[in-house]
Protein backbone atom coordinates (compact mmCIF):
# COMPACT_ATOMS: atom_id res chain seq x y z
CA UNK A 1 0.00 0.00 0.00
CA UNK A 2 1.30 3.38 -0.52
CA UNK A 3 2.42 6.36 1.81
CA UNK A 4 -1.27 7.79 1.85
CA UNK A 5 -2.58 4.79 2.18
CA UNK A 6 -0.70 3.61 5.58
CA UNK A 7 -1.73 7.32 6.94
CA UNK A 8 -5.44 6.73 6.27
CA UNK A 9 -5.07 3.33 8.05
CA UNK A 10 -3.57 4.86 10.97
CA UNK A 11 -5.60 7.72 11.36
CA UNK A 12 -9.03 5.50 11.00
CA UNK A 13 -7.32 3.29 13.93
CA UNK A 14 -6.90 6.69 15.57
CA UNK A 15 -10.39 7.27 15.60
CA UNK A 16 -11.69 4.21 16.44
CA UNK A 17 -9.89 3.90 19.26
CA UNK A 18 -11.50 7.27 20.63
CA UNK A 19 -14.59 6.84 19.64
CA UNK A 20 -14.62 3.23 21.28
CA UNK A 21 -13.72 4.94 24.30
CA UNK A 22 -16.72 6.92 23.66
CA UNK A 23 -15.29 10.07 22.95
CA UNK A 24 -16.54 12.65 20.98
CA UNK A 25 -15.07 14.10 17.64
CA UNK A 26 -14.86 17.86 17.31
CA UNK A 27 -14.31 20.64 15.52
CA UNK A 28 -13.21 24.31 16.51
CA UNK A 29 -11.79 27.30 14.81
CA UNK A 30 -8.29 27.25 13.18
CA UNK A 31 -8.84 31.19 12.66
CA UNK A 32 -8.79 33.25 15.61
CA UNK A 33 -8.59 36.31 17.40
CA UNK A 34 -6.56 35.51 20.35
CA UNK A 35 -4.52 32.74 22.19
CA UNK A 36 -3.07 31.29 24.54
CA UNK A 37 0.51 32.88 24.20
CA UNK A 38 3.65 30.47 24.72
CA UNK A 39 6.96 32.28 24.95
CA UNK A 40 8.43 29.60 22.28
CA UNK A 41 6.02 29.42 19.88
CA UNK A 42 5.56 31.72 17.33
CA UNK A 43 2.33 32.86 15.32
CA UNK A 44 0.75 33.49 11.89
CA UNK A 45 -0.80 36.84 11.75
CA UNK A 46 -3.38 37.03 9.34
CA UNK A 47 -5.58 39.99 8.03
CA UNK A 48 -7.65 42.20 10.66
CA UNK A 49 -5.81 41.48 13.36
CA UNK A 50 -7.02 37.25 13.30
CA UNK A 51 -4.32 34.65 14.04
CA UNK A 52 -3.69 31.11 12.93
CA UNK A 53 -4.40 28.72 15.93
CA UNK A 54 -1.44 26.51 17.17
CA UNK A 55 -3.62 24.16 18.87
CA UNK A 56 -6.92 23.79 19.54
CA UNK A 57 -6.50 23.63 23.19
CA UNK A 58 -8.50 26.84 24.48
CA UNK A 59 -11.76 25.83 22.39
CA UNK A 60 -11.62 22.09 23.96
CA UNK A 61 -11.18 23.37 27.22
CA UNK A 62 -14.36 25.56 26.68
CA UNK A 63 -16.12 22.48 25.42
CA UNK A 64 -14.94 21.09 28.56
CA UNK A 65 -15.70 24.03 31.01
CA UNK A 66 -19.55 23.98 29.04
CA UNK A 67 -20.05 19.64 30.16
CA UNK A 68 -18.24 17.99 27.34
CA UNK A 69 -16.66 14.80 29.11
CA UNK A 70 -14.90 12.87 26.59
CA UNK A 71 -13.52 14.79 23.52
CA UNK A 72 -10.99 14.73 20.72
CA UNK A 73 -10.18 16.81 17.46
CA UNK A 74 -7.46 15.98 14.29
CA UNK A 75 -7.01 19.30 13.23
CA UNK A 76 -4.36 21.65 11.51
CA UNK A 77 -2.03 23.52 13.89
CA UNK A 78 -0.04 26.48 12.53
CA UNK A 79 3.45 27.59 14.40
CA UNK A 80 5.55 30.04 12.79
CA UNK A 81 9.23 29.26 11.85
CA UNK A 82 9.26 26.03 12.40
CA UNK A 83 10.45 24.23 9.85
CA UNK A 84 13.05 20.89 9.99
CA UNK A 85 13.16 17.48 9.90
CA UNK A 86 10.51 16.81 12.08
CA UNK A 87 8.53 20.02 11.56
CA UNK A 88 6.32 21.87 9.46
CA UNK A 89 4.61 25.09 10.30
CA UNK A 90 1.22 23.75 8.97
CA UNK A 91 0.78 20.06 10.63
CA UNK A 92 -1.92 17.96 11.72
CA UNK A 93 -2.61 17.98 15.55
CA UNK A 94 -4.63 15.07 17.83
CA UNK A 95 -5.95 16.43 20.76
CA UNK A 96 -7.88 14.61 23.21
CA UNK A 97 -9.66 15.94 26.39
CA UNK A 98 -11.34 13.89 29.54
CA UNK A 99 -12.86 15.39 32.57
CA UNK A 100 -12.42 13.60 35.76
CA UNK A 101 -9.08 12.33 34.39
CA UNK A 102 -5.15 12.85 35.54
CA UNK A 103 -2.08 13.08 33.54
CA UNK A 104 -1.45 9.43 34.24
CA UNK A 105 -4.81 7.82 32.89
CA UNK A 106 -3.41 9.61 29.79
CA UNK A 107 -0.70 7.55 29.68
CA UNK A 108 -2.51 4.46 29.87
CA UNK A 109 -4.53 5.25 27.13
CA UNK A 110 -1.74 6.50 25.19
CA UNK A 111 0.28 3.21 25.54
CA UNK A 112 -3.06 1.45 24.89
CA UNK A 113 -3.44 3.50 21.57
CA UNK A 114 0.28 3.01 20.68
CA UNK A 115 0.18 -0.57 20.88
CA UNK A 116 -3.51 -0.75 18.29
CA UNK A 117 -1.13 1.60 15.87
CA UNK A 118 2.29 -0.49 16.22
CA UNK A 119 -0.68 -3.59 15.19
CA UNK A 120 -2.09 -0.88 12.25
CA UNK A 121 1.16 -0.13 10.94
CA UNK A 122 2.50 -3.95 11.61
CA UNK A 123 5.61 -3.39 13.95
CA UNK A 124 6.27 -4.60 17.07
CA UNK A 125 4.75 -2.60 20.07
CA UNK A 126 7.72 -2.38 23.23
CA UNK A 127 6.75 -2.08 26.39
CA UNK A 128 7.02 2.13 27.04
CA UNK A 129 9.92 2.77 29.72
CA UNK A 130 8.84 5.54 32.26
CA UNK A 131 11.67 8.24 33.52
CA UNK A 132 11.31 11.29 35.46
CA UNK A 133 12.80 14.23 34.12
CA UNK A 134 15.23 14.88 36.91
CA UNK A 135 15.94 11.08 36.38
CA UNK A 136 17.00 11.76 33.02
CA UNK A 137 18.76 14.44 33.67
CA UNK A 138 20.41 13.48 36.64
CA UNK A 139 21.76 10.45 34.34
CA UNK A 140 22.87 12.18 31.24
CA UNK A 141 23.31 15.79 31.73
CA UNK A 142 24.61 15.82 35.83
CA UNK A 143 21.86 17.96 37.55
CA UNK A 144 18.02 18.33 38.64
CA UNK A 145 16.71 20.15 36.74
CA UNK A 146 13.21 20.81 39.38
CA UNK A 147 15.82 21.62 42.47
CA UNK A 148 18.08 24.76 40.46
CA UNK A 149 15.82 25.77 37.41
CA UNK A 150 18.00 27.18 34.77
CA UNK A 151 15.83 27.31 31.23
CA UNK A 152 18.55 27.85 29.18
CA UNK A 153 20.81 24.97 30.14
CA UNK A 154 17.84 22.90 30.34
CA UNK A 155 16.89 23.62 26.84
CA UNK A 156 20.31 23.07 25.67
CA UNK A 157 20.77 19.98 27.32
CA UNK A 158 17.39 18.05 26.51
CA UNK A 159 18.50 19.18 23.32
CA UNK A 160 22.18 18.17 23.30
CA UNK A 161 22.24 15.26 25.85
CA UNK A 162 19.00 13.76 26.49
CA UNK A 163 16.73 13.63 23.90
CA UNK A 164 19.61 11.53 21.79
CA UNK A 165 20.45 9.24 24.33
CA UNK A 166 16.27 8.71 24.38
CA UNK A 167 16.36 7.57 21.13
CA UNK A 168 18.17 4.25 22.12
CA UNK A 169 15.39 3.42 24.63
CA UNK A 170 12.54 2.88 22.12
CA UNK A 171 9.53 4.09 23.60
CA UNK A 172 9.41 6.85 26.65
CA UNK A 173 7.32 8.53 28.62
CA UNK A 174 9.30 11.59 30.32
CA UNK A 175 7.04 12.93 33.33
CA UNK A 176 7.01 15.13 36.41
CA UNK A 177 8.36 18.16 34.22
CA UNK A 178 10.04 20.81 36.29
CA UNK A 179 7.39 23.38 37.71
CA UNK A 180 9.38 26.25 35.70
CA UNK A 181 8.10 24.23 32.59
CA UNK A 182 4.61 23.55 33.60
CA UNK A 183 3.19 25.34 30.49
CA UNK A 184 -0.73 24.81 31.00
CA UNK A 185 -0.53 21.71 33.59
CA UNK A 186 -1.61 21.50 37.09
CA UNK A 187 1.66 21.46 39.61
CA UNK A 188 1.77 17.69 41.23
CA UNK A 189 0.39 17.95 44.92
CA UNK A 190 2.74 15.79 46.16
CA UNK A 191 5.64 17.62 44.79
CA UNK A 192 4.77 20.98 44.13
CA UNK A 193 8.66 21.55 42.11
CA UNK A 194 7.06 19.54 39.53
CA UNK A 195 3.76 19.65 37.58
CA UNK A 196 1.65 16.56 36.47
CA UNK A 197 3.00 16.75 32.59
CA UNK A 198 4.72 14.34 30.24
CA UNK A 199 5.97 13.83 26.99
CA UNK A 200 6.26 10.99 24.98
CA UNK A 201 9.16 10.01 22.64
CA UNK A 202 9.42 7.20 19.96
CA UNK A 203 12.78 6.61 19.05
CA UNK A 204 13.81 9.94 20.39
CA UNK A 205 11.48 12.01 18.61
CA UNK A 206 9.07 13.92 20.55
CA UNK A 207 5.28 12.71 19.76
CA UNK A 208 3.16 13.73 22.79
CA UNK A 209 2.67 16.22 24.87
CA UNK A 210 0.07 15.85 28.12
CA UNK A 211 -0.85 17.52 31.16
CA UNK A 212 -3.05 17.01 34.31
CA UNK A 213 -4.77 20.67 33.17
CA UNK A 214 -4.37 23.51 35.49
CA UNK A 215 -7.76 25.03 36.27
CA UNK A 216 -7.07 27.09 38.34
CA UNK A 217 -7.67 31.10 36.35
CA UNK A 218 -5.55 33.14 38.08
CA UNK A 219 -2.56 31.01 38.18
CA UNK A 220 -3.60 30.72 34.43
CA UNK A 221 -3.82 34.59 33.75
CA UNK A 222 -0.67 34.82 35.44
CA UNK A 223 1.25 32.29 33.65
CA UNK A 224 -0.11 33.18 30.28
CA UNK A 225 1.08 37.16 30.95
CA UNK A 226 4.14 35.83 31.74
CA UNK A 227 4.74 33.76 28.57
CA UNK A 228 3.77 37.73 27.23
CA UNK A 229 6.27 39.58 29.28
CA UNK A 230 8.86 37.09 28.20
CA UNK A 231 8.07 37.47 24.11
CA UNK A 232 7.75 41.33 24.34
CA UNK A 233 11.47 40.90 25.99
CA UNK A 234 12.84 39.27 23.48
CA UNK A 235 11.78 41.85 20.93
CA UNK A 236 8.66 39.49 19.83
CA UNK A 237 5.01 40.22 19.76
CA UNK A 238 2.76 39.48 22.81
CA UNK A 239 -0.57 37.91 21.84
CA UNK A 240 -3.60 39.03 23.05
CA UNK A 241 -5.06 36.50 24.97
CA UNK A 242 -8.28 34.35 24.94
CA UNK A 243 -10.88 35.62 27.08
CA UNK A 244 -13.69 33.44 26.93
CA UNK A 245 -10.90 30.61 27.82
CA UNK A 246 -10.44 32.41 31.09
CA UNK A 247 -14.00 33.17 31.53
CA UNK A 248 -14.25 29.21 30.83
CA UNK A 249 -12.06 28.64 33.77
CA UNK A 250 -13.57 31.31 35.97
CA UNK A 251 -16.66 29.75 36.06
CA UNK A 252 -15.34 26.07 36.27
CA UNK A 253 -12.82 23.64 34.65
CA UNK A 254 -13.61 20.47 35.87
CA UNK A 255 -10.60 18.58 37.05
CA UNK A 256 -9.10 16.94 33.93
CA UNK A 257 -6.73 15.66 31.47
CA UNK A 258 -5.57 16.12 27.91
CA UNK A 259 -3.12 15.35 25.16
CA UNK A 260 -1.51 16.83 22.49
CA UNK A 261 -0.18 14.43 19.49
CA UNK A 262 1.94 14.93 16.19
CA UNK A 263 0.29 13.42 13.95
CA UNK A 264 2.38 13.75 10.92
CA UNK A 265 5.26 12.73 13.42
CA UNK A 266 3.51 10.00 15.45
CA UNK A 267 3.31 8.67 11.21
CA UNK A 268 6.91 9.02 10.50
CA UNK A 269 7.87 7.37 13.18
CA UNK A 270 5.46 4.48 12.86
CA UNK A 271 6.04 3.80 9.73
CA UNK A 272 9.77 4.16 9.91
CA UNK A 273 9.85 7.36 7.74
CA UNK A 274 13.06 9.93 7.37
CA UNK A 275 11.33 12.86 8.09
CA UNK A 276 7.90 14.37 8.53
CA UNK A 277 8.08 15.37 4.92
CA UNK A 278 7.49 11.55 3.80
CA UNK A 279 4.17 11.26 5.89
CA UNK A 280 2.42 14.49 4.37
CA UNK A 281 1.45 14.49 0.46
CA UNK A 282 2.47 18.47 0.44
CA UNK A 283 4.89 19.60 3.06
CA UNK A 284 6.27 23.05 2.65
CA UNK A 285 9.36 23.56 0.21
CA UNK A 286 12.56 23.79 1.60
CA UNK A 287 14.03 22.40 5.09
CA UNK B 1 25.36 38.40 9.94
CA UNK B 2 23.86 35.09 9.49
CA UNK B 3 20.53 33.33 11.11
CA UNK B 4 20.35 30.11 12.95
CA UNK B 5 17.51 29.63 9.89
CA UNK B 6 20.36 30.26 7.14
CA UNK B 7 22.38 27.42 8.46
CA UNK B 8 21.67 24.65 5.62
CA UNK B 9 24.26 22.16 4.31
CA UNK B 10 27.71 23.99 2.72
CA UNK B 11 27.15 27.52 4.11
CA UNK B 12 30.45 29.06 4.89
CA UNK B 13 30.54 30.45 8.77
CA UNK B 14 33.18 31.91 10.83
CA UNK B 15 33.36 30.32 14.09
CA UNK B 16 35.91 31.54 16.88
CA UNK B 17 38.19 33.09 14.27
CA UNK B 18 37.86 30.10 12.06
CA UNK B 19 36.11 29.20 8.77
CA UNK B 20 33.40 26.35 9.05
CA UNK B 21 31.42 24.54 6.40
CA UNK B 22 28.17 23.66 7.07
CA UNK B 23 27.97 19.91 6.80
CA UNK B 24 24.83 18.87 8.19
CA UNK B 25 22.00 20.89 10.28
CA UNK B 26 19.02 20.25 11.79
CA UNK B 27 16.11 22.22 13.33
CA UNK B 28 14.99 20.94 16.49
CA UNK B 29 12.82 22.23 19.30
CA UNK B 30 12.02 20.53 22.44
CA UNK B 31 8.84 20.28 23.95
CA UNK B 32 7.40 24.18 24.89
CA UNK B 33 10.82 25.19 24.36
CA UNK B 34 12.97 27.17 22.44
CA UNK B 35 14.23 26.61 18.74
CA UNK B 36 17.75 25.25 17.93
CA UNK B 37 20.05 23.96 15.00
CA UNK B 38 21.93 21.25 15.62
CA UNK B 39 25.00 21.78 13.16
CA UNK B 40 27.99 19.11 11.86
CA UNK B 41 30.62 21.70 10.85
CA UNK B 42 34.46 21.37 8.89
CA UNK B 43 37.08 23.64 10.30
CA UNK B 44 38.05 25.10 6.46
CA UNK B 45 41.79 25.09 7.83
CA UNK B 46 42.11 22.17 9.87
CA UNK B 47 39.56 19.63 8.41
CA UNK B 48 38.38 18.72 12.23
CA UNK B 49 34.90 18.25 12.33
CA UNK B 50 32.74 19.50 14.87
CA UNK B 51 28.99 19.45 16.46
CA UNK B 52 27.76 22.80 17.83
CA UNK B 53 24.39 23.70 18.62
CA UNK B 54 22.87 27.25 17.97
CA UNK B 55 20.12 28.84 19.77
CA UNK B 56 17.18 30.24 17.95
CA UNK B 57 18.07 34.13 17.36
CA UNK B 58 21.93 33.45 17.37
CA UNK B 59 23.91 35.70 14.90
CA UNK B 60 26.47 33.84 12.90
CA UNK B 61 29.50 35.51 11.42
CA UNK B 62 29.98 35.23 7.36
CA UNK B 63 33.42 33.85 6.84
CA UNK B 64 35.36 36.29 4.74
CA UNK B 65 36.23 34.14 1.79
CA UNK B 66 36.60 34.40 -1.68
CA UNK B 67 37.37 32.61 -4.89
CA UNK B 68 39.26 34.03 -7.67
CA UNK B 69 40.00 31.40 -11.18
CA UNK B 70 43.73 31.58 -11.75
CA UNK B 71 45.80 29.99 -14.44
CA UNK B 72 48.55 27.43 -13.73
CA UNK B 73 51.87 28.55 -15.48
CA UNK B 74 54.96 26.47 -14.11
CA UNK B 75 56.03 24.61 -11.14
CA UNK B 76 59.75 24.70 -10.04
CA UNK B 77 59.80 24.42 -6.05
CA UNK B 78 56.76 26.11 -5.74
CA UNK B 79 53.50 26.36 -8.13
CA UNK B 80 52.93 29.56 -9.73
CA UNK B 81 49.50 30.63 -10.68
CA UNK B 82 48.26 34.09 -12.54
CA UNK B 83 45.38 36.40 -13.03
CA UNK B 84 44.32 36.48 -16.86
CA UNK B 85 42.28 39.56 -16.06
CA UNK B 86 44.82 41.16 -13.07
CA UNK B 87 48.05 39.62 -14.28
CA UNK B 88 48.50 39.12 -10.49
CA UNK B 89 50.54 36.15 -9.76
CA UNK B 90 50.61 33.36 -6.99
CA UNK B 91 52.84 30.97 -5.26
CA UNK B 92 51.84 28.13 -3.93
CA UNK B 93 53.92 24.94 -1.81
CA UNK B 94 53.54 21.35 -3.19
CA UNK B 95 52.36 20.56 0.17
CA UNK B 96 49.21 22.92 0.23
CA UNK B 97 48.20 21.67 -3.66
CA UNK B 98 48.63 17.84 -2.34
CA UNK B 99 47.72 15.10 -5.10
CA UNK B 100 45.98 18.21 -7.08
CA UNK B 101 49.15 19.29 -8.35
CA UNK B 102 49.45 15.58 -10.41
CA UNK B 103 46.47 17.18 -12.47
CA UNK B 104 48.00 20.96 -13.30
CA UNK B 105 48.99 21.12 -16.85
CA UNK B 106 49.94 24.46 -18.68
CA UNK B 107 47.22 26.99 -19.14
CA UNK B 108 44.99 25.16 -16.57
CA UNK B 109 42.19 27.06 -14.81
CA UNK B 110 41.66 26.32 -10.88
CA UNK B 111 39.29 27.92 -8.41
CA UNK B 112 41.18 28.67 -5.46
CA UNK B 113 39.93 29.37 -2.81
CA UNK B 114 41.02 32.71 0.16
CA UNK B 115 40.35 33.15 3.43
CA UNK B 116 41.25 36.86 4.57
CA UNK B 117 43.47 36.66 1.37
CA UNK B 118 45.13 33.57 2.30
CA UNK B 119 44.70 30.49 -0.06
CA UNK B 120 43.27 27.32 1.50
CA UNK B 121 41.62 25.63 -0.77
CA UNK B 122 41.79 24.64 -4.81
CA UNK B 123 39.30 23.18 -6.82
CA UNK B 124 40.27 21.72 -10.04
CA UNK B 125 37.80 21.54 -13.23
CA UNK B 126 35.72 18.56 -12.93
CA UNK B 127 37.17 17.69 -16.23
CA UNK B 128 41.02 17.65 -17.28
CA UNK B 129 42.59 16.41 -20.53
CA UNK B 130 46.04 14.51 -20.54
CA UNK B 131 48.14 13.04 -22.58
CA UNK B 132 50.06 9.13 -21.69
CA UNK B 133 53.54 9.21 -21.12
CA UNK B 134 53.73 6.09 -19.47
CA UNK B 135 51.91 2.90 -20.24
CA UNK B 136 52.14 -1.09 -21.13
CA UNK B 137 51.78 -1.23 -24.93
CA UNK B 138 47.85 -2.01 -25.86
CA UNK B 139 46.54 -5.23 -26.70
CA UNK B 140 44.87 -5.02 -29.95
CA UNK B 141 41.79 -6.49 -30.34
CA UNK B 142 41.49 -7.24 -26.60
CA UNK B 143 38.01 -7.52 -25.81
CA UNK B 144 37.62 -8.27 -22.13
CA UNK B 145 35.56 -6.00 -20.69
CA UNK B 146 36.21 -3.75 -17.78
CA UNK B 147 39.96 -4.76 -17.41
CA UNK B 148 42.50 -2.11 -17.19
CA UNK B 149 45.97 -1.15 -16.45
CA UNK B 150 47.65 1.47 -14.91
CA UNK B 151 49.06 4.92 -16.78
CA UNK B 152 50.86 8.03 -16.09
CA UNK B 153 49.61 11.74 -17.66
CA UNK B 154 52.35 14.30 -18.61
CA UNK B 155 50.93 15.93 -15.42
CA UNK B 156 52.19 13.16 -13.08
CA UNK B 157 48.81 11.74 -12.28
CA UNK B 158 48.38 7.48 -12.23
CA UNK B 159 45.28 6.73 -13.55
CA UNK B 160 43.78 2.89 -14.47
CA UNK B 161 43.18 3.00 -18.16
CA UNK B 162 41.28 0.54 -20.53
CA UNK B 163 43.91 -2.24 -22.18
CA UNK B 164 43.37 -0.35 -25.75
CA UNK B 165 44.92 3.08 -24.47
CA UNK B 166 48.57 3.89 -25.16
CA UNK B 167 51.39 5.94 -24.60
CA UNK B 168 50.82 9.22 -26.89
CA UNK B 169 46.76 9.24 -26.66
CA UNK B 170 45.34 11.91 -24.97
CA UNK B 171 42.43 11.09 -22.73
CA UNK B 172 39.84 12.52 -20.40
CA UNK B 173 40.46 12.48 -16.57
CA UNK B 174 37.28 13.05 -13.65
CA UNK B 175 39.09 14.94 -10.76
CA UNK B 176 36.68 13.77 -8.32
CA UNK B 177 36.46 10.35 -8.92
CA UNK B 178 40.53 10.44 -10.54
CA UNK B 179 38.95 8.10 -12.92
CA UNK B 180 39.58 8.07 -16.90
CA UNK B 181 36.24 8.62 -19.19
CA UNK B 182 37.27 8.24 -22.34
CA UNK B 183 39.96 8.89 -25.21
CA UNK B 184 39.93 12.13 -26.48
CA UNK B 185 41.45 13.58 -29.74
CA UNK B 186 44.03 16.09 -30.02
Amino acid sequence: MNLLGRRHTLLKAIRSFLDDLGYVEVETPCLVPATVPETHIDLFEVKDGLLLAASPEPHMKRLLAGGCERIYQITRAFRAGERGRWHNPEFTILEWYRAGAGHLDLMEETEALLTVLCAAAQREAPPIVRMTVDDAFERWAGWKPSRAWDEERFMRDMVERVEPRLAGLGSVFLHDYPAAAASLARLSPANPEVCERFELYVDGIEIANAFSELTDPAEQRRRLDEANEKREAQGRPAYPVDKPFIEALEDGLPPCAGIAIGVDRLVAVLLDLDGIDEAMAFPWPGR
Amino acid sequence: MYETSDLRKNLKILLDDDPYIVIESQFVKPGKGVAFTRTKLRNMLTGNVINRTFRSGEKIGRADLQEQRLQFLYADDMYHFMNTETYDQLEISEDFLDDDRLYLTETLEVDILFFNMKPIGITLPIFIEGEVTETEPGIKGDTAQGATKPAKISSGAKVMVPLFVNEGDWIKVDTRSREYIERVKR
